[in-house]
């Protein structure tokens, strides 16, 4: 055995290193941190599929034709879509085919036999110009202009309702993101109270040693932001698992069309060890700083 | 030359460490466990306090190291009121005072050298201006071979002599002792009361509780006897009670 090197001594933690609850908190703000990043990863991918729809919906219009009397409705569609052809702000313009309007609606009335004696309107498909878009007065001008009897759904209607849908997705998010947030940093106050409590005799012999309340809540900031960043890092670590399964099981549109999941979107779960420290760092702190003053 | 009345008052409050002014003192809605203490400590004094089990000896010590607060009265330590004080000011007072606590309330997971620095590393010192002087201390109390052990390895006798190296490391201005000879024999008993003689000839103010009255009997300090909470003696030992 070597005899004990004064120069060479470093000082030694004043918090002893491991503590049977440790474990058990880890676990906690891991899963913690899991649910937050996983909430992070669906809102993004949900956001992202909400902007495709409407990129989608907003990229085109659909024009419904009515035949004026001695047209027939196939020559009253030619005529609508060779007007909106010309017109500023459309790039493509093409009446759909009969059958295909035919099996648009069948889903509606079912396999009749004679669905094509029935007065079916036919449509016109418009693709708009992607950087300046014609719309929905401008087309009814222009059908107007050439006297064609039609009505233009510039799909507003469901894009409404797909950016309502996206926004309330991304309010629960961010109330789900805080939720957790808030449980993080309370099971961290509860763990610096048992953590004080369990080390008191530490906490009292600095303090009557001369230590401040700062430099004592700073032992217990340290450790659990230290802790936190570890359980931060196990639950992102397993956030990303999750995300990547989820992208090389559904390629770029991702499982389902509605969280198309990036490779880009788990850049998004990088910063959770950091934000579980700082949570975790602030709530030791205001906690520990809370019961050293106490003791004044 | 005439003399500054107010810096003349400074200097004379200076001098006395330790200063009681009817002080009394209870535990939450308790009995008075101190009533109306007057005492002064001056500087580089020794004293001993004395009393029965539940005089309140370590309630007295507690008052002088910041550990409680008293019911009534007025505490000065170094000149400076205590009562009146702003609580982020007491941590730099309580660095000079140095506490060799009953139960001695070494920590457990801190090696010997590491319980011993503690003040120092409070105070917020480099540990390579420092360690030099802890190792130096730890061989004058006898545990330089000891530096790297556990506390719970130790003899009563050398946790003892730990808990006073870590009360003096800091150089402080006054050295509360509460039964530092409680758990040793008559001969380590002897040794650390050394300790504490040469502490005070280096310029440290002692005030050490005791029961050991063949202590107190052998030293001829001066002695602070209390008798149910209440200051009976504050002359040298076998003088009548003042």
């Amino acid at each position: 055995m070597t005899a004990f090197d004064p120069v060479r001594w470093r000082p030694a933690p004043l918090l002893p290193e491991a503590d049977a609850r440790d474990g058990a908190l880890l676990f906690v703000v891991a899963v913690l941190c899991f649910l937050a990043c996983l909430t992070a990863l669906g809102v993004i991918a949900s956001d992202r599929a909400a902007r495709g729809w409407i990129g989608q919906l907003g990229g085109e219009a659909t024009v419904i034709v009515r035949p004026r009397s001695g047209e027939t409705p196939d020559a009253a569609a030619a005529r609508a879509a060779e007007a909106l052809a010309g017109t500023p702000g459309v790039a493509e313009a093409r009446a759909l085919e009969p059958a295909k309007a035919y099996d648009l609606i069948r889903p509606w009335l079912g396999d009749i036999g004679d669905l094509e004696d029935l007065p079916v309107p036919r449509l016109v498909t418009v693709t708009l110009d992607e950087k300046a878009p014609a719309d929905a007065a401008r087309l009814a001008a222009a059908l107007k202009a050439q006297d064609v009897d039609g009505s233009v759904d510039d799909h507003s209607l469901w894009i409404g309702g797909v950016k309502r849908s996206a926004s309330l997705a991304r309010g629960l998010g961010a109330g789900v993101f805080l939720l957790i947030g808030a449980a993080a940093a309370a099971v961290v106050a509860f763990a610096t109270r048992a953590g004080l409590a369990a080390r008191r005799d530490v906490v009292e012999v600095l303090h009557l040693s001369g230590a401040s309340g700062a430099f004592i809540a700073r032992l217990f900031q340290v450790r659990f932001a230290r802790m936190a960043a570890m359980g931060g890092l196990a639950g992102a670590v397993a956030a990303a698992l999750v995300g990547a399964v989820l992208r090389l099981a559904g390629g770029p549109h991702g499982v389902t069309p509605a969280l198309p999941v990036s490779w880009a979107d788990l850049l998004a779960i990088l910063p959770c060890p950091l934000a579980a420290a700082l949570v975790a760092a602030a709530a030791a702190r205001f906690t520990a700083q809370g019961l050293i003053r106490e003791l004044e | 030359m005439s003399r500054n009345p107010d810096a003349a008052a400074h200097l004379e409050s200076a001098r006395e460490i330790v200063r009681f002014d009817t002080v009394s003192m209870r535990y939450g809605y308790g009995p008075e466990v101190l009533r109306g203490l007057d005492f002064t400590l001056p500087a580089g004094s020794f004293h001993f306090v004395t009393g029965s089990s539940g005089a309140g000896k370590t309630s007295l010590l507690r008052l002088i190291a910041l550990a409680a607060r008293p019911s009534d009265g007025r505490i000065a330590l170094f000149g400076h009121d205590i009562g009146r004080m702003p609580p982020a000011s007491r941590p730099a007072l309580r660095r000079r005072i140095g506490v060799v606590f009953q139960d001695l309330l070494l920590l457990d997971h801190l090696s010997v050298f590491d319980n011993a620095a503690l003040p120092l590393r409070i105070s917020g010192g480099k540990a390579s201006n420092y360690r030099g002087d802890v190792a130096e201390l730890l061989a004058w109390v006898g545990l330089g071979g000891r530096m790297d052990s556990m506390p719970r390895t130790l003899a009563g006798g050398e946790k003892q002599r730990l808990a006073i190296a870590r009360a003096v490391v800091n150089r402080p201005e006054i050295l509360l002792a509460d039964e530092p000879t409680a758990n040793v024999d008559h001969e380590m008993a002897l040794r650390i009361f050394r300790l504490f003689v040469e502490l005070n000839r280096l310029g440290t103010t002692v005030l050490i509780a005791t029961h050991d009255q063949d202590l107190v009997a052998r030293s001829g300090r001066p002695v602070l006897h209390l008798d149910g909470g209440r200051l009976t003696q504050r002359a040298a030992y076998g003088a009548e009670p003042a």
